[in-house]
């Protein structure tokens, strides 16, 4: 029951049975490990990728309801983003496990809002948690990345 | 590190030796748990590496898991080797008790106490200048120039004649050299990277591309997943199941009993996840504790007031840990303040749930992943194959937090997978993962604590007597036999309290400790005693301020200098002018103080607070902190703001409570904790210091829940007696 997804501008064969969440496909059968799990059930956001530059969490998202829509993950955006170049700049992370989500959705909010004000940003955000409190940083990079030259499409083919 | 953790963390590890039964008879305690090793260290001896292309490897002995200890140590290193910092890259070591021990931990191997720094900081020193020395040697021979006219400067070794030569061209002759025993250590005047904004976390471009590696993403030829049903209770045992639905599920490859549960093994997370959810177990219950959060803290009240009498053998009464003049006037006395304080289990809730890479049968035994104590993971391991605790091999990566959640004495979740790497056996490597639902429900929580204090004043308002009961579950208590926490007073359950300087400027003192048997695992967390004695000294301290009438940064002041507690002091008076003390609060806001010494550092902070849809709102939060010798201004700065967010969550969500002995919360939707627009803005400022440096990583997190605690006191009037301070 091999189904085609679309992950990081490139069609992968996945064999995965189909109530298989998204997550699970990109972490053991795509090899893509930088999506995190974290609670498994859309509290916490470690998981959060792009459907068509949207924020969802993977790990309630089964394969087969992916369909057509181009993914993007942590590995997608190629390690230049603005965003993740502000992460780098303000060292956002501490012990860096929920990063890989917290940087999706913020890459989702800017290419939404390039230049989103506090109460965009908790809008964003609030679904993304970070236990070692990094929060702080978090929204300071957002603003620092806002402020850098236009950011990157967030679906820009990439390796995977 | 707090004096008094010291030796029982220490006596712990030599009590846990002399269980295994490998302590032998004239070698030091690293030198045997190392037995069996077969990792050798490089020329520059265990801390250092150097390659051809410039660039030094600085070896971790510690984990990272967000501390930022790696960029801490390395700088260590860089600075007395002169190294260029760009170039310096960290490395995790290997398990090697004899290499790589840390000397507050009794020579184990392992991270906690908020130790990394200030145990290595003689040692990494004395690594890097000993480097440096080889490498001017190599130079002055190559050039056959006097070593006295050699420099070395950002990595370049150079002579006045023009001469120079990077470490990587230097490497091959440097190695030939004999390392000097006592090489020159820098003055720390001369520190040119130490303490500086330079020094940056190494980890921050892998930890924002993805390519970060933790445990929950290792992937080996022929791994299995591995997903277990655990007892509902604990204590709990399996007393039959029926696995046929399980085995039913695509990539279901095995199902095993192990002692703590039935453990499922397949191809694919998602598969032992469905597995292990087809189970059908039936519990042998027995033995499992059945009582309720409700019920302990009722009966740790009735201990507390006197009502009910702990029971008569010979461990389990009253130990006074703190005492001056006479008892009797302590509980007696007129006008006294009376108050109670309750704080419920806390869950750690790493992000990254707890999970572990085993290969068993082939081979010497090899687990792979965040190891927080892997002297005592290598002990409890061995105890299970039957090898030296040297033999097993630790490759440690880099874990989604811990707070204290990863080392405990029983390693309990890396010997439940070793336990089932065995079964599978022939070295194949097996993945246990546990949910988030498995991880919030299995025990290791901050203890459930009870603190009844009663204090009475001098004509001045200040403590005449302090009486002091604290009931709670010791952490030492599950030491292996042989270690104390069952014999003396446990002082991870009252450090903070202990020691204070509100009792040392106190003229009658009786403080006591009672910790009754539960059934529940308890563990340290994050800041460990003074999650709970930092709030209860610092917000009856206000709550005398009060009743004296005084201002509470003038009342501590007063208290500290009759204690002799200049750090205290130094702190206080640069938080409170940082924070405009003397000024009003902007408008709807109140301030808040609060200031404890936990983990040699002394922390002091001024919150901000309102009340915003009937909880408390948090924003501007001053941070003091002596923390000795700064190393890095920047991750200090970042454990301030996340040991207070960490605090913060707990103070003001945090709760596990038990109904007839099963965990009620399990994923993020029942165990609340702060998220993004609740974390507050923490301002960090750092006393200048020259004394060795000492913890950062936990005593930020306890002042955060009093500085609040005592805002609400000045907004309201009101105490907080009891967590969470937002009700479920």
């Amino acid at each position: 029951m091999a189904t085609t997804v679309d992950v990081n501008g490139r069609p992968l064969n996945v064999n995965s049975p189909p109530d298989t969440p998204l997550l699970w496909v990109l972490r053991d059968e795509l090899g893509l490990t930088g999506t995190k799990y974290g609670c498994g059930i859309a509290q916490c956001g470690a998981c959060t990728v792009l459907a068509d530059g949207q924020p969802i969490r993977a790990c309630q998202t089964p394969i087969s309801a992916v369909g057509a829509a181009k993914i993007t993950t942590i590995e997608g955006l190629g390690g230049t983003h603005p965003v993740q170049q502000a992460w780098v700049k303000l060292d956002v992370p501490q012990c860096g496990y929920c990063q890989s989500g917290q940087i999706m959705s913020a890459v989702a909010l800017l290419a939404q809002t390039p230049k989103p004000d506090d109460a965009a940003i908790t809008g964003a955000m609030e679904g993304n948690i970070c236990r070692c409190g990094a929060y702080q940083r978090i929204r300071a990079a957002i603003k620092e990345a806002a402020a850098a030259p236009a950011a990157a499409p967030v679906s820009a083919p990439a390796k995977a | 590190m707090n004096k008094s953790f010291q030796p029982t963390r220490r006596d712990l590890v030599v009590g846990a030796t002399v269980v295994s039964g490998s302590l032998l008879v004239g070698c030091s305690l690293p030198e045997v748990l190392s037995l069996g090793s077969k990792f050798k260290p490089g020329a520059f001896g265990p801390f250092l590496k150097f390659a051809t292309d410039g660039t030094v490897t600085v070896v971790s002995k510690h984990i990272e898991f967000g501390q930022g200890n790696h960029a801490g140590l390395a700088a260590i290193v860089a600075e007395e080797l002169d190294a260029d910092w760009s170039r310096v890259l960290v490395e995790q070591a290997p398990a090697n008790a004899k290499l790589y021990g840390n000397a507050l931990m009794g020579g184990t191997q392992g991270t906690g106490g908020s130790s990394a720094i200030n145990n290595s900081w003689t040692q990494l020193r004395t690594a890097g200048a000993a480097a440096r020395e080889m490498f001017v040697q190599a130079a002055a021979k190559a050039w056959s120039v006097p070593a006295a006219e050699i420099k070395v400067v950002n990595g370049v070794v150079s002579h006045t004649s023009g001469k120079q030569a990077g470490f990587g061209e230097l490497m091959a002759d440097a190695a030939k050299i004999a390392p000097p025993e006592a090489p020159k250590l820098k003055d720390p005047k001369a520190f040119s990277l130490i303490g500086t904004d330079r020094v940056r976390r190494k980890d921050s471009a892998a930890k924002s591309n993805g390519t970060a590696r933790y445990t929950q993403d290792v992937s080996l030829p022929e791994m299995l997943v591995a997903m277990v049903a655990h007892a509902p209770r604990f204590g709990g045992k399996v007393k039959s199941f029926d696995d046929s639905a399980a085995k039913k599920v695509p990539g279901v490859v095995a199902v095993h009993q192990i002692p703590t549960g039935v453990a499922v093994v397949a191809k694919s997370t998602w598969a032992a996840k469905q597995g292990r959810d087809a189970l059908r177990v039936e519990w042998d219950e027995s033995k499992a504790e059945k009582r309720g959060s409700a019920a302990l803290l009722a009966s740790y009240r009735d201990l507390a007031s006197g009502k009910a009498k702990p029971p008569e053998d010979k461990k389990g009464g009253w130990k006074s840990f703190e005492s001056r003049g006479d008892a009797a006037k302590a509980a007696a006395g007129e006008g006294a303040l009376e108050v109670t304080y309750d704080f419920p289990y806390l869950a750690h809730a790493t992000m990254e749930p707890m999970n572990c890479v085993a290969m068993v049968g082939k081979g010497p035994t090899r687990l792979v992943f965040g190891s927080q104590a892997p002297t005592l993971d290598q002990i409890n391991t061995a105890g299970i194959v039957k090898a030296l605790p040297g033999s097993i091999e630790i490759e440690t990566l880099f874990a989604g937090g811990s707070f204290g959640r990863r080392a405990n004495f029983q390693s309990d979740y890396a010997t439940e997978c070793v336990h089932i790497a065995k079964k599978v056996g022939g070295g194949r490597p097996v993945k246990l993962i546990w949910t988030r639902e498995d991880d919030t429900r299995a025990g290791y929580f901050r203890p459930l604590t009870h603190h009844a204090v009663r204090v009475t004043t001098d004509a001045q308002g200040f403590p005449a007597t302090w009486h002091h009961r604290v009931v709670t579950q010791s952490i030492m208590k599950g030491a292996p036999p042989g270690s104390p926490g069952g014999d003396g007073v446990d002082a991870t359950a009252v450090e903070g309290a202990m020691g204070s300087p509100y009792l040392k400027a106190t003229p009658v003192v009786d403080a006591q400790l009672l910790t009754p048997d539960v059934g529940v695992p308890v563990l340290w967390w994050r800041s460990v005693g003074a999650t709970h004695t930092a709030f209860v000294m610092e917000h009856t301290i206000d709550q005398l301020a009060r009743r004296a009438g005084q201002d509470p940064v003038a009342y501590r002041r007063a208290i500290y200098a009759k204690a002799g507690a200049k750090r205290h002091i130094a702190v206080l008076d640069l938080a409170a002018e940082k924070a405009g003390w003397s000024t009003p609060a902007p408008a709807g806001w109140t301030r808040g103080v609060a200031v404890h010494e936990s983990f040699g550092s002394v922390v002091a902070q001024v919150a901000e607070v309102k009340i915003e849809n009937g909880q408390p709102k948090v924003g501007r939060v001053v941070t003091a902190i002596d923390c000795g010798t700064p190393i890095s201004p920047d991750q200090i700065a970042a454990q301030m703001e996340g040991g207070t967010c960490y605090g913060l969550s707990a103070a003001l969500f945090g709760a596990i409570t038990l109904t007839d002995g099963v965990v009620d919360q399990g994923n993020f939707d029942t165990y609340r904790v702060l998220r993004n627009s609740e974390a507050p803005t923490v301002e960090t400022y750092i006393v200048p210091s020259t004394a060795p440096p000492t913890g950062v990583g936990e005593p930020g997190t306890p002042v955060i829940g009093p500085a609040v605690a005592n805002a609400i006191l000045a907004l309201t009037g009101q105490p907080t007696l009891s967590q969470p301070m937002v009700k479920a």
